[in-house]
């Protein structure tokens, strides 16, 4: 029986930061049977090809984290993904980045210094008066159980984290990762910190609202869990608890119904105002005047209005139970 | 081939910030024999804010716009990658969940209606490559854009997340998409390849964070003039809003020159059909091309 194999291109990073002024990279070209993963591949590379390539490896079940690589810009767990499938993806030549080329040490191996800092920082484990002496048992349902969502699968492989774009351009953001760890405490019924953590987690510049909605950690997570789908579960649950800020990011959630009830589809120039506020509006004068040259302001007497809008009105009215 | 014929639902900012959208739109899917039944009892989608403060509401009023396509016995298309996502996302979740479906079944009853599950939700774009054809668009083509150079930019929300979109967008591959790219080749022009062509634009953070959201544009459109590009299209006008409008503040914070048109989808097809400007609403582009199209 012959088994399948492919003859392929490997262009691998290499970067040294004690000794290397800037990256290169490096070919391999190997015959890769059908069923081998990035990580054999990476093994091959250190053991048949080169001694000095660098790789974080552990566990080889999908469960460490520690492989986490990129693959033509896909984040990849090593010893997850099988080197055929990313061939009909990309064709035979694989490019393979660390996850963060910027963070770069050794080969595949980045400082996760950022990613580590991020995750401490919203209380990543479950605060409760715990009597040492239970006279009985302490016990969660299924339902409440299942309220974390899998949040509790996450490996902290930093797929997640190092292809958010929030995370690339503003510093301060603590990312996907963070907020679905976050999400797992706030979600547990014996935690009694959640208050104090959606406090923090609703600053602006750092929190949940500086997430871009682009959907790339739900696309990168190796676990399948959703991360962003989290985010927004910690939004919804600011609301639920009553715990606010008053800010320009939440008037903007706020006023989508708020637009929505008026109109059906939405009023554009009000919502901004609604979530600026009066003055903060004058911000937008610029912009709103160049739009308006171009005929791309409706002005208030013009503004369209969904057909059957008592209808819409009635599923708001009968439907909604946010608070704000 | 039978004629092809669908529900629009136009999302809000085609009929407000982006008329050349739905102008655009109109306009090339007439001269393609496209008949498109506008959805105008539609409201907004939420646009993933609603749905950060009402999870049900955006389910209902969602669903409520699928509902309209159902009663035409039409598939749906969107023009927005954002209400594309907001409506596959409730489409998906009432279609895989009967007790939500009958939840949010028992709001929509109180107003006649009823969500059956009968529609696909799909974007125009993916329309016009899976349904129509690109070869046939290809044959139609008088003005073939073949001098410029063009940078296609996806947006988020018609390839993430691809487990959702890949049920209406020909599998596109969210890490190296090509059905823009395929689309600008059948109209004779010269696709251009750049990294940042399925990156976030930011405008979802526009308000209550400037700088994140000018740095995510402006870093994708410096990589696309930097690769030689004269001009830009997407399929959604939040992008088109974000990298159309705000070149000013983009530059301002990238400390570098950003400038280049932003076509719009339709727009560029109906370019390459040899439509007149005007109907493609050409003059409401901020920035002009003053590109010979």
């Amino acid at each position: 029986m012959s088994i399948e194999t492919k003859k392929l291109k490997f262009k691998v990073f290499r970067f040294n930061k004690d000794t290397d002024y800037l990256p290169h990279y490096d070919t391999f070209e190997m015959n890769v049977t059908k069923d081998e993963l990035i990580l054999d591949v990476m093994n091959r590379i250190k053991w048949e090809h080169d001694g000095t390539f660098t790789y974080r490896r552990s566990c080889r079940h999908g469960i460490c984290g520690s492989c986490a690589v990129k693959v033509n810009t896909k984040p990849t767990l090593a010893c997850k993904d099988r080197v055929f499938d990313l061939v009909d993806l990309y064709g035979e030549e694989l490019v393979i980045e660390p996850q963060d080329i910027k963070r770069a040490y050794k080969d595949m191996v980045i400082d996760k210094e950022n990613f580590w800092n991020k995750y401490n920082s919203v209380q990543p484990y479950l605060v409760a008066d715990i009597d040492e002496f239970p006279t009985e048992e302490n016990i969660v349902t299924v339902e409440e159980a299942e309220l974390i969502d899998e949040a509790d699968y996450c490996i902290a492989c930093g797929s997640c984290f190092y292809a958010c774009p929030a995370v690339s351009v503003n510093d301060e953001y603590v990312g996907p990762m963070a907020l679905t760890k976050a999400w797992r405490f706030n979600a547990d019924v014996r935690d009694t910190a959640t208050d104090s953590r959606l406090d923090s987690l609703q600053q602006l510049g750092s929190g949940i609202w500086d997430c871009v909605k682009c959907n790339e950690c739900a696309e990168a997570c190796p676990k399948e869990l959703d991360p962003i789908g989290k985010i927004t579960k910690l939004h919804l649950q600011t609301f639920e608890r009553e715990n606010n800020l008053k800010n320009v990011a939440v008037r903007h959630a706020v006023g989508f119904k708020w637009s929505i009830q008026k109109h059906g589809i939405l009023d554009e120039g009000e919502l901004v105002r609604y979530s600026e506020g009066n003055i903060g509006v004058m911000k937008h004068i610029p912009e709103a005047i160049a739009m308006f040259k171009r005929g791309k302001i409706v002005m208030p007497w013009n503004m369209p209005k969904s057909k059957n809008l008592d209808e819409i009105k009635k599923l708001v009215e009968i439907t909604s139970t946010a608070k704000y | 081939m039978e004629k092809l014929k669908y529900a629009l639902y136009t999302g809000c900012t085609a009929r407000e910030s982006t008329p050349e959208l739905l102008k655009s739109t109109m306009a090339i899917a007439d001269k393609l024999g496209i008949e498109l039944v506008l959805l105008d009892e539609a409201s907004c989608c939420g646009a993933s804010h609603l749905q950060d403060f009402d999870d049900m509401l955006s389910l209902v009023l969602n669903a409520r716009n699928i509902c309209y396509a159902e009663k035409l016995g039409l598939d749906m298309v969107t023009i927005c990658n954002t209400c594309q996502l907001n409506t596959a996302l409730t489409k998906d979740r009432l279609d895989n969940d009967p007790e939500l479906k009958a939840k949010v079944n028992e709001k929509l009853a109180e107003v006649g209606l009823e969500y059956k599950g009968t529609a696909t939700v799909k974007h125009f774009l993916y329309a016009l490559q899976d349904d129509y054809g690109y070869d046939k668009i290809a044959e139609q083509v008088t003005n073939p854009i073949s001098d410029i150079n063009v940078a296609s930019f996806y947006g988020c929300h018609n390839i993430r997340p691809s487990h959702l979109q890949n049920k209406t967008n020909g599998g596109e591959n969210p890490y190296k998409p090509v059905s823009l790219d395929n689309l600008v080749v059948a109209l004779g022009g010269n696709a251009v390849e750049y990294e940042s062509k399925n990156k976030c634009c930011g405008f979802h953070v526009e308000l209550q964070n400037p700088t994140t959201a000018n740095r995510l544009s402006g870093t994708a459109m410096l990589d696309a003039i930097d690769q030689n590009a004269d001009v830009m299209v997407t399929p959604c006008p939040l992008c088109h809003l974000r990298m159309d409008v705000q070149q000013h503040g983009i530059s301002k914070e990238i400390g570098r020159e950003v400038n280049i048109p932003v076509l719009h989808l339709p727009q560029m097809v109906g370019i390459a059909l040899g439509l007149d400007p005007k109907d493609l609403g050409l003059h409401h582009n901020v920035v002009q091309s003053g590109l010979d199209l």
